[in-house]
């Protein structure tokens, strides 16, 4: 590996750091759209303070981007208020708006400069490296890694420091409210952060695949874990995971590597969609075939038990006649009867079905739970 | 008028209005209705999740006809969508994290192949990066003729189950119990919604497609109560922005189409939210100002009627100051008095107090009679 593809790729791994952890919370409290409105919306802030300052790694970038995030999220709020739109209309009425006049303020006069309409939508990594910080005329590494470093131990600290509140106001913000927690000024402190991360990500991956960085991680970590702070661990990782993986991908491929980031993080949430233990499809399906079975091999010694020492059990209680009454498959009967025998549920003298003890005790339980 | 001359005789211009008219009011009609359905950003998803579906026919066909791409974008469109349903129906991730999250990472693979494809040593691929921020001066007739097509299929099939819309709009459940089947019509809707977008996403670009979705329907809910008006105005709505931004943008250097459109419907909302009629902001606050001068008249009067009653003589005059005293918590005595004489149910006694004319002894009389017979 060569130097510039090591500091890509730990770039790569702040910004999917630093995403993932607001992107938790924003998947808890059912905001993940937000995200999407917000990373839109700081184009319009950047674009107005790049006016303002002429450079693109000001930090004041970061403040208006900040200031930016929360005005967005307060016109949305403030149209939800009117009760003239609901929300969902209310995010899709302010981002396009907020994007627009970003978009067209770029394409207009800022043509010349560097800062053109695809580098904020889709951001570009691999010349993230070319950008130097020197201090005391010696090159310490990437602008953009320190950059992003900072902003992620600010995600860090914030978390860390307001932890408890951020748990409490998530799960039962009423309760929050109650403790004297302010959960409106917590809402607002997060939207802010989300922006400046937004801000400090776009240059990297792009506004759109923001959105992906903070959402598809926490929401794999969703279907994989139970715990807050264990889903804040695991939402990190795979951040990173998705951001070195994407990484080689691109370089093979040639492509961009914001989107290899995007797709392996997609990619990831696809195989725990499948696969997450309790979770996921394939242990959803196996439930429901087990489920079938053991449900199967109640009715059978329901069945059993209900004609059992009555004169028509010789009629009712052999297997020819299973398929008609329960309404089984031939097939399937001679399977479920199969099990309860092997099972030691079920024992079989001159064709008849009878009920050993245990089968017994199974079926009283199976009627009375 | 010389405007409008270049518009009539100016091929691209009436190519560019004419294809911006049919999106406009097809994304109109059916973006009313996934503004009823609380479904405002699908539209956000399905159109960037169209991406991937562009740049893969033009991977397999190698052809960048317009109706090939299409049928890519609403392929991945729809399967995008269908994906969204099924992750929220099968686990517990909620609506908006599945939104999300198949809106930016079908992006992100959208970029992946885009960005591959242009590395490709193949000049042909030119022009696909259009799709990004849309492009209506790239509008060819045949464009505008396959929108037309699509167009017109979409708003006939959406007439001919007009009923069933409705219903899956406002009660599902009842249309259920009514056997319907309920499923399917959903899986319609959003097929006709996922064609919808994509015929818009040449002119106005997978990134702003949503606002033409959301923003006509949300700036005609605020005009009417009835769901084929509401329809109806989303439809005129749509084509005015689109026609407006995209010739705009025609005509202006270095202005794009879809973010001009977007602000011409921002516009239109804005006016809608405060204009309109029984619902808007504006019309809200005069409502609720002339009530609230009204019951301030109608507490005055009742103030001087209990005045009259405790005194012998009931034209007995009574100054300002204790009015603006028995008054305090509703205020406007001063607007109130004024409009009780003009309507003779008060007048001005010689010393400059204040008393009940007959008049106003019977109607004061009448409504505090109403007012102890309420509950």
């Amino acid at each position: 590996m060569t130097a510039p593809q090591v500091e890509i790729q730990l770039i790569a791994i702040v910004v999917a750091v630093s995403c993932a952890l607001p992107g938790t919370f924003l998947v808890l409290r059912r905001m993940a759209m937000m995200s999407d409105a917000i990373s839109h919306a700081i184009l319009f802030g950047i674009v107005l303070a790049f006016f303002v300052t002429r450079d693109l790694t000001s930090p004041f970038l970061v403040v208006a981007a900040a200031l930016t995030g929360v005005l967005t999220v307060s016109l949305v709020e403030l149209l939800n208020r009117t009760g003239l739109v609901r929300e969902d209309a209310a995010i899709g009425l302010t981002f396009p708006a907020l994007f627009s006049i970003g978009v067209i303020l770029v394409a207009r006069y800022a043509g010349s400069v560097h800062l053109d309409t695809d580098s904020v939508l889709l951001g570009e990594l691999a010349f993230a490296p070319f950008n130097r910080l020197e201090v005391m005329g010696y090159d310490i590494g990437p602008k953009a890694f320190y950059l992003m470093a900072c902003i992620m131990l600010l995600n860090v600290l914030f978390i860390a420091v307001f932890y408890k509140e951020l748990k409490l106001a998530t799960f039962d913000a009423s309760l929050a409210g109650v403790f004297g927690f302010l959960p409106g000024f917590l809402h607002y402190a997060l939207m802010a952060l989300v922006s400046v991360t937004a801000v400090g990500a776009f240059e990297a991956v792009g506004s759109i695949l923001v959105v992906a960085l903070m959402i598809a991680p926490p929401t794999t970590a969703y279907l994989l874990v139970d715990r807050l702070s264990l889903m804040l661990a695991v939402s990190a990782l795979l951040g990173a995971v998705s951001a070195v993986a994407g990484y080689w991908v691109a370089h093979a491929l040639d492509a961009s590597i914001a989107g290899s980031m995007a797709s392996v993080a997609g990619l990831l949430f696809g195989v725990a969609y499948l696969a997450a233990p309790g979770r996921g499809l394939v242990a959803i399906a196996l439930r429901r075939v087990r489920q079938r079975w053991e449900f199967a091999q109640a009715m059978l010694l329901v069945h059993l038990y209900n004609h059992e020492g009555l004169p028509e059990a010789v009629r009712e209680n052999r297997l020819p006649n299973l398929p008609d009454h329960l309404k089984w498959d031939p097939r399937f009967a001679e399977r479920v009867v199969a099990t309860a025998r092997r099972r030691g549920l079920v024992e079989t003298r001159d064709s008849l079905l009878f009920l050993t003890d245990s089968g017994r005790a199974t079926a009283m339980e199976a009627m009375v739970g | 008028m010389e405007f409008l001359g270049d518009l009539f005789g100016n091929y691209t211009l009436r190519t560019v209005g004419l294809g911006a008219a049919f999106l406009g009011i097809v994304n109109g009609v059916l973006g009313s209705f996934a503004v009823l359905r609380r479904q405002s950003l699908l539209g956000d998803a399905i159109s960037h999740a169209a991406l991937p579906g562009i740049a893969l026919a033009f991977l397999l066909t190698g052809s960048k006809a317009t109706i090939v791409l299409l049928l890519g974008a609403a392929a991945a469109g729809w399967v995008g969508t269908l994906l969204v349903m099924n992750i929220v129906k099968n686990t517990r991730v909620k609506y908006d994290s599945a939104l999300g999250l198949v809106l930016s990472v079908f992006f992100g693979f959208g970029l992946v192949l885009l960005t591959y494809i242009q590395r490709m040593p193949v000049a042909s691929q030119a022009g696909l990066d259009t799709f990004l921020f849309g492009q209506a001066a790239t509008l060819l007739a045949r464009d505008v003729a396959t929108i037309g097509i699509l167009g017109l299929a979409v708003l006939l099939i959406v007439l001919a189950v007009w009923k069933e819309f409705k219903l899956l709009c406002f009660d599902p459940d009842f249309a259920r119990s009514l056997g319907f089947p309920i499923r399917w019509l959903d899986v319609l809707l959003i097929t006709l919604l996922v064609t919808s977008i994509v015929i818009g996403l040449q002119t106005v670009g997978v990134v702003l497609m949503s606002a033409m979705v959301v923003a006509p329907a949300a700036a005609a809910r605020q005009w009417t109560d009835r769901l084929g008006a509401m329809v109806a105005i989303s439809a005129f709505f749509g084509a005015l922005a689109g026609v407006g931004g995209a010739l705009v943008s025609s005509l202006t250097a270095r202005l794009p189409a879809g973010p001009t459109i977007v602000l011409c419907l921002t516009a239109i909302v804005l006016v809608s939210l405060l204009a309109a009629p029984n619902r808007g902001v504006v019309w809200k606050w005069a409502r609720e100002r002339v009530n609230r001068n009204l019951l301030q008249t109608e507490a005055v009067l009742a103030d001087l009627y209990v005045l009259a009653m405790r005194h012998e003589d009931l034209g007995h005059g009574h100054p300002i100051s204790v009015l603006r005293t028995m008054s305090i918590g509703h205020g406007g005595v001063d607007r109130s008095l004024e409009v009780l004489r003009e309507r003779g149910l008060v007048r001005v006694t010689a010393d400059g107090t204040w008393s009940l004319t007959p008049r106003g002894l019977s109607e004061a009389g009448r409504l505090s009679g109403t007012r102890e017979e309420g509950p």
